[in-house]
């Protein structure tokens, strides 16, 4: 319980998206009657992002020393790793890790991989969890808790990898070291994918609460004028450039305009390419990665991805943003998890942040970048009409 | 005192609707049939033609959730 405490002190938050305090998580695993396993969430289905699958490729011991620390905390005898299958260079250096632990660690929980497929939900916790014992990487029925009932029934420990990888190092240097960087509310750095239109997109580790302008320099700067920027990928929001230029990398500030941090993935999408456009790419790629469970999300997101295709078009007509709104609504907290959430707070992001451009698409006059190239990574959809 | 809401499992609902012909009180359906249902706290005098409802489901995704007071507060 020492790690726990350690980890409360220093005011450790998980970096999976949910934005939960860890130590919360680690007790209510704790108090639980059976013997606990450990589930790394490495499945990061969120295509904007890739701090998990380079923590891995790069850093896989600390990740583990996370794991172990947490299986301590818990008293947890098996640490289950879920990887991305496509990461191959993080896979396997997540399997030589192991192989090299468990010939110098002989006591140490056993560690094994779970493959977890290139999908969308594969991440989420419930997910995970269902792909652990069923094969199946979509959230089950019911209303089971992993913390209570996860892999083969036991209480499931599920942390994000970046989250150990902070655990660890506050067991190294601690709370005090962790908090002075970040903010009060959540301390230390953090691991954010920055893509699109800045002249370096990579992973980058700044502190929590840096400014959107100092992300930006570190990637380099932008490499053409600023259309708008996505933060927290595909369940995040759109925010304008003069939002994004005064925002700052913490709860607070983004959601001062409406935004969250989410997985910590940062799009910015030159003013060349249309808004509406990658919404409708993007609605369509959700639309596809449903789990295909619940009516609401499943029909919902269908009927959103095909009016926001014509609205793109310029052929949805005068009534479409008000109809794009009222499904938002009506889908709005009505899945077994949390997708269509994340969906529609995209979309209702990008109806008011290209609210002038969306009013010409649907008064029928597509701007010019409609017909350009989709930018944002959407796998399978490419730019197919 | 319990509060009592009617709560769906999306997952086995198919979206038959009937839930929604027999107790318009609290259900609705959106565009896809699927329903829509009140998450406020319903009163004692709905009790049984909720019941009635949650047998009349063909695929049982209705459930009557009790929450406490002091719960619905943590």
């Amino acid at each position: 319980m020492a790690i726990t405490g350690t980890i409360e002190r220093a005011g450790l938050i998980g970096r999976g998206g949910a934005g939960f305090p860890t130590a919360t998580k680690f007790r209510a695993v704790a108090a639980t009657r059976r013997r606990p396993v450990v589930l790394v969430n490495g499945g990061e289905g969120e295509p904007t992002s890739r701090k998990d699958a380079l923590l891995l490729e790069r850093a896989p011991h600390l990740v583990i020393d996370g794991a172990l620390l947490a299986a301590a905390a818990v008293g947890a005898d098996e640490i289950v790793l879920g990887i991305k299958i496509v990461t191959g260079a993080a896979r396997r250096a997540v399997e030589q890790a192991i192989a090299e632990r468990h010939r110098d660690e002989p006591t140490a929980p056993r560690l094994r991989v779970l493959d977890v497929p290139n999908r969308y939900l594969a991440g989420e916790e419930r997910a995970l969890v269902n792909l652990a014992n069923r094969g199946r990487a979509i959230p089950p029925a019911g209303t089971s808790r992993p913390f209570e009932k996860g892999i083969d029934g036991r209480p499931t420990l599920v942390q994000n990898v970046e989250t150990l990888a902070h655990l660890a190092l506050i067991h190294r240097n601690g709370p005090d070291w962790f908090r002075s960087v970040g903010t009060h509310e959540m301390p230390g750095t953090t691991l954010l994918t920055v893509g699109g239109a800045v002249a370096r997109r990579s992973v980058y580790e700044v502190n929590v609460g840096a400014p959107f302008t100092e992300l930006l320099r570190a990637a380099g700067g932008r490499t053409d004028e600023i259309g708008a920027v996505m933060i927290g990928g595909y369940s995040g929001t759109w925010l304008s450039p003069d939002e994004a230029l005064g925002v700052c990398m913490e709860r607070s500030s983004l959601a001062s305009v409406g935004g969250n941090l989410g997985c910590g993935a940062v799009w910015v999408l030159p003013a060349t390419a249309c808004g509406i456009r990658e919404t409708a790419a993007t609605m369509r790629w959700l639309s596809m990665q449903t789990a295909g469970q619940c009516g609401p999300c499943v029909f919902g997101l269908e009927s959103i991805s095909n009016l926001t295709g014509e609205l793109q078009e310029g052929t949805a007509g005068r009534g479409a943003l008000e109809q794009l709104l009222k499904w938002a609504s009506d889908i709005d907290g009505r899945g077994a998890c949390r997708y269509p959430d994340g969906a529609i707070r995209l979309l209702r992001s990008a109806l008011t942040t290209f609210a002038a451009d969306a009013y010409d698409h649907a008064r029928g006059h597509p701007c010019p970048g409609a017909r350009r190239p989709i930018t944002l990574p959407l796998p399978e959809i490419r730019n197919a009409a | 005192m319990k509060e009592l809401r009617l709560r769906v499992d999306p997952v086995f609902c198919d979206g038959h609707g009937i839930c929604a012909e027999l107790l318009p009180e609290l259900i609705r359906l959106d565009d896809w049939g699927y329903p829509i249902i009140s998450g406020e706290p319903f009163p004692a005098s709905l009790l049984d033609k909720v019941r009635r409802t949650i047998t009349a489901c063909p695929v049982l995704a209705l459930r009557i959730e009790r929450l406490d007071q002091k719960q619905k507060a943590s």
